[in-house]
């Protein structure tokens, strides 16, 4: 299956949104105690931008109390299941998709 | 669903993060019951706000505030507060292309027109096709289109199925009966923050010129979940 867009937004806009569809992108490598909404199983690898979902209250915050501000742009981020899991036994072609804030990501190939 | 609940099961060692050493009996064959979670993993002991929440029900029912009945009444509303309309609204999608489309594009919007209020979730419907098969999980907790789907199915809360599916998806789909062939592409999403998704399954041949009850028939909560497809009944 094709690696770009499947449609835009129709939700929150997300005007300023650092990525755009089919951009390569790492999930970083970090490990913060709190509320986070980023699989621990997901960080560090590299996936492909699917789809912008729009801004949204930063949940980090949210889950304190907070409101949220200022609200994040949440990706949906498609990733080769062989690249996720070394050990992966299914077809080469089988994907993981997820959502991913901005702050989470950078683009492929620039360290973290 | 939001709020500090979840961060028991992010902190430290994630549910998802685990070795995948443990001696799992996927690799069998058997009947699948549906009304049997596939594996009964969520042993260990509670986690603190399951302990908090059971405690603060026994107190309250020890002042006298609330009884248990009150408390299992409640829990029998929540099947009626979100009753399950997503079969109406795949067998609408099957039959009227322009509204699969609309689905497609803003799942919320497309419930709406059908009467199916969502609120505030906001609903990714993805296809299934010959090339592509769909499944949903939520590995950090349970999320789930609730007002769509009403509540989740225990299997789909279990800890064996949310760490599973997303690194065997194949073998917990076969565990529900459900066989793909190595040139479909399993495509599982993790429903790990803000949005809430809904399979449209292929349609199945014979089911020309059904109406949309009869179709909605077959369009059981699994299918939409993805774990079964939809089938004509013998």
């Amino acid at each position: 299956m094709s690696n770009t867009a499947s449609s835009k937004s129709t939700y929150t806009p997300a005007p300023g949104a650092r990525f755009t569809v089919g951009d390569q992108v790492v999930v970083k490598a970090a490990y913060p105690p709190g509320h986070r909404r980023t699989p621990q199983y997901i960080r560090r690898k590299q996936g492909v931008i699917e789809r912008i979902c729009g801004a949204f209250p930063n949940p980090e915050e949210l889950a304190y109390g907070f409101d949220g501000k200022p609200y994040r742009v949440l990706y949906r981020v498609r990733f080769y299941q062989t690249h996720v899991w070394e050990s992966y036994t299914g077809s080469a072609n089988d994907i993981i998709e997820m959502e991913i804030y901005e702050h989470w990501l950078e683009p492929a190939g620039v360290k973290t | 669903m939001s709020g500090p609940a979840h961060t028991t099961k992010t902190s430290g060692h994630a549910d998802t993060d685990h070795g995948h050493d443990h001696d799992h009996d996927h690799e069998h064959d058997h009947e699948h019951d549906e009304h049997k979670p596939i594996n009964e993993h969520d042993d260990g002991p509670p986690g603190e706000y399951e302990i908090m929440s059971r405690a603060m029900q026994e107190l309250l029912e020890q002042q006298g505030v609330i009884t248990a009945e009150q408390v299992a009444e409640r829990m029998e509303l929540f099947d009626e507060v979100f009753p399950y309309h997503g079969g109406q609204v795949v067998a609408r999608a099957w039959v009227d292309p322009e509204f699969k489309k609309r689905l497609l594009a803003d799942g919320r919007a497309a419930c709406a027109e059908m009467g199916a209020m969502l609120e505030a979730e906001r609903l990714i419907a993805v296809e299934n096709t010959p090339e592509v098969h769909n499944v949903i999980v939520c590995t950090l907790c349970s999320c789930y289109p609730r007002a769509l789907l009403g509540m989740p199915p225990t299997w789909y809360k279990s800890r064996n199925y949310r760490s599973r599916v997303v690194f065997e998806p194949r073998a917990v789909l076969r565990e529900f009966g459900t066989m793909l062939p190595d040139s479909v592409t399993v495509r599982v999403h993790d429903s790990n923050a803000d949005m809430r998704y809904l399979v449209i399954p292929m349609r199945p041949q014979g089911t020309d010129g059904w109406s949309e009850e009869k179709l909605a028939a077959i369009l059981s909560r699994d299918t939409l979940v993805g774990v079964r497809l939809p089938r004509i009944p013998a």
